[in-house]
């Protein structure tokens, strides 16, 4: 069977479960199209031969009541993978090998999943555009020049590029939907509390969570309902009724009530952003929703508040980073030497950066100006969120303020770094899910994203809304394998 | 506000972190303008409000203090960059 890998995931299972493929020549095919994406940068690690091993004895012992029989999967460089090395991005894990698999991606490989490789991310997760990984930027299969978003530039990428089938990502302020939105795929953001964070690599553990990005709404619903489990080995698993995202998925919206929040105009966005905007308005009315015009008073204050609490949360996480017990270490003169030089050379600049503002916000006589109040004004944000589903059944925004902009562009200024993140971070600081599809192009021919935020554990809802505008907006990605030579 | 040099200094020694002069002074103008960006919130007046300190307003369930992983000595010291049998190797810390 030719084109492989251009098969939806669930194509592939069904052609698996029809017997048409075999495991080994679907692996067979994700491997030699990622070893001709090298210049993508999309991998840091590579788990080839041990992939093709799984798929043959797979192949030898099939069980196709799996929901993943046989499906290879790359996954983003974050969640710890027994003996494969896990890096996060950073030269301070560069040698790490966990003795312990994340429970998301257990979950994976329960289901018949087989682990391809592990791909490259912003470091710990800190950034937006895949610039800040120790093993290199990322390519945005798009265009040449563009970055793919981050913190999950590697999983957008290789999604788009088809390397991979579907993947996961991890999203703290966007870090899903930002580059599902930068590479025309989508990606879904659940509920804080559904995917278990147990072996993940903590970055801001009251915002951090992992999700699926796939190609269309009804892979990544199905990836959703594998990977959302409740998990006694993270506290903060929250034990509610999960749906069978896949199965549940359904196209009628009709009837159901899309806020349309004001405060999300925001100054100086582009007119092809509102006009993407309108157009999804027109979509969903369409289908039979009806829009309902809210106020989220308290939108623009939620990027200083997440860069106080973000980077508050990440400098506790990362004391552990000592140079001891694993990871790099530097030579130093007695044992605090030894830590400072560690981190100092362990760690890159936005790391540092971040670190050093958690550290100051947190010290000494700064916890009630900084932290503090970051919390009220969290609590501020979240009650608009409340306020607002009293009327709405879920929310519609653009997912970025811009579409994907050039390598290089904005790594020296953080701050307009951070701005990418202003219609995502509002969503992480509330807890809820949220999901970016890919919506229409700009005038460059770069994919855009609209998000839609739904209530707490309400994804089965947002999904279907998703899978119902998908259909109406009939997005195809322009994809010229520019990369294989 | 402005962070100057001698609060970079203090705050790299609390992060553990080892700062040159000219990354200090590079580190300053980052954090002056993420800062300023930060103040926003002082616009908003928030002595009434109660701080969100969990997202998730579930209860914490309890569980049976349990030993769940046995002999896994070995695997917590793998990874380290220096180690004696069963233990750390850190720099002399007792003359």
């Amino acid at each position: 069977m030719s084109d492989i890998t251009k098969q939806t995931l669930s194509d592939l299972v069904k052609n698996i479960k029809a017997k048409k493929l075999s495991s080994e020549e679907v692996t067979k095919d994700f491997i030699q199209r990622s070893e001709k994406s090298n210049k993508l940068n999309a991998y840091i690690t590579e788990d080839f031969s041990n992939a093709l091993q799984k798929a043959k004895k797979f192949d030898q012992k099939p069980d196709f009541n799996l929901k993943l029989p046989g499906i290879p999967i790359a996954v983003k460089d974050l969640f710890c993978t027994k003996d494969v090395m896990t890096t996060a991005g950073s030269k301070i894990l560069n040698n790490f090998i966990p003795t312990y698999e994340s429970t998301v991606t257990q979950n994976i490989w329960n289901e018949g999943g087989i682990l391809l490789g592990k791909l490259n991310c912003d470091e710990f997760a800190m950034g937006s555009s895949n610039e800040t990984s120790y093993f290199g930027n990322v390519q945005n299969p798009i265009n040449e020049n563009l970055v793919p978003g981050g913190s999950s530039g590697g999983s957008a990428s290789a999604v788009c590029a088809q390397l991979t089938p579907i993947t996961i990502g991890t999203d703290t302020g966007g870090s899903i939907r930002q580059p599902a939105s930068f590479t025309g795929t989508v990606g879904l953001k659940p509920t804080y509390g559904s995917c278990s964070r147990y072996g993940i690599v903590a970055f801001a553990s009251s915002l951090d969570q992992a999700g699926p990005m796939a190609q269309n709404v009804k892979d990544c619903a199905l990836l959703q309902e594998i990977i959302s489990t409740y998990d006694t080995k993270d506290s903060t698993s929250i034990d509610f009724k999960r749906s069978q995202y896949s199965q549940d998925l359904n196209k009628n919206i009709k009837g159901k009530k899309i806020g349309i929040p004001k405060e999300y105009r925001v100054d100086g966005m582009p007119k092809e952003i509102e006009d993407l905007w309108q157009k999804g308005i027109d979509y969903v009315k369409d289908c039979g929703a009806e829009i309902i015009n809210i106020s989220l008073p308290h939108t623009k204050y939620a990027l200083p508040t997440y860069y106080i609490v973000a980077p508050a949360e990440a400098s506790s996480n990362l004391a552990r980073y000592d140079g001891v017990k694993y990871g790099f270490r530097a030579k130093g003169e007695n044992l605090i030497d030894m830590y400072e030089k560690t981190r100092s050379e362990g760690f890159g600049a936005e790391v540092q950066r971040r670190i050093m503002i958690g550290t100051y916000v947190l010290s000494s006589g700064y916890y009630d100006a900084y932290y503090l109040k970051a919390q009220k004004v969290r609590k501020l944000i979240k009650n608009d969120f409340d306020e607002a589903y009293k009327k709405v059944d879920a929310i519609l925004t653009p997912s970025t303020p811009s579409s994907a902009f050039k390598i290089g562009e904005k790594k020296d200024d953080p701050v307009s770094m951070y701005l990418n993140d202003i219609f995502t971070v509002p969503v992480n600081l509330a807890g809820l899910p949220g999901i970016s599809i890919p919506a229409g192009h700009d005038s460059k021919g770069y994919p855009l994203g609209l998000q839609i935020i739904g209530k707490a554990f309400d994804e089965q809802n947002i999904l279907n809304i998703a899978y119902a505008m998908e259909d109406k907006i009939n997005f195809k990605n322009k994809i010229s394998d520019w990369w294989i030579k | 506000m402005t962070i100057d040099l001698k609060t970079i200094k203090h705050i790299a020694k609390l992060s553990r972190i080892s700062v040159s002069d000219e990354k200090a002074k590079k580190l300053a103008g980052d954090l002056n303008s993420i800062f300023d960006f930060i103040e926003k919130l002082n616009e908003l007046k928030t002595e009434k409000i109660t701080p969100l300190t969990s997202i998730a307003e579930t209860t914490l369930k309890l569980r049976h203090d349990e030993i769940k992983s046995k002999n896994i000595r070995e695997q917590i010291v793998k990874n380290s960059p220096e180690k004696n049998e069963d233990y750390f190797v850190v720099p002399k810390v007792i003359e």
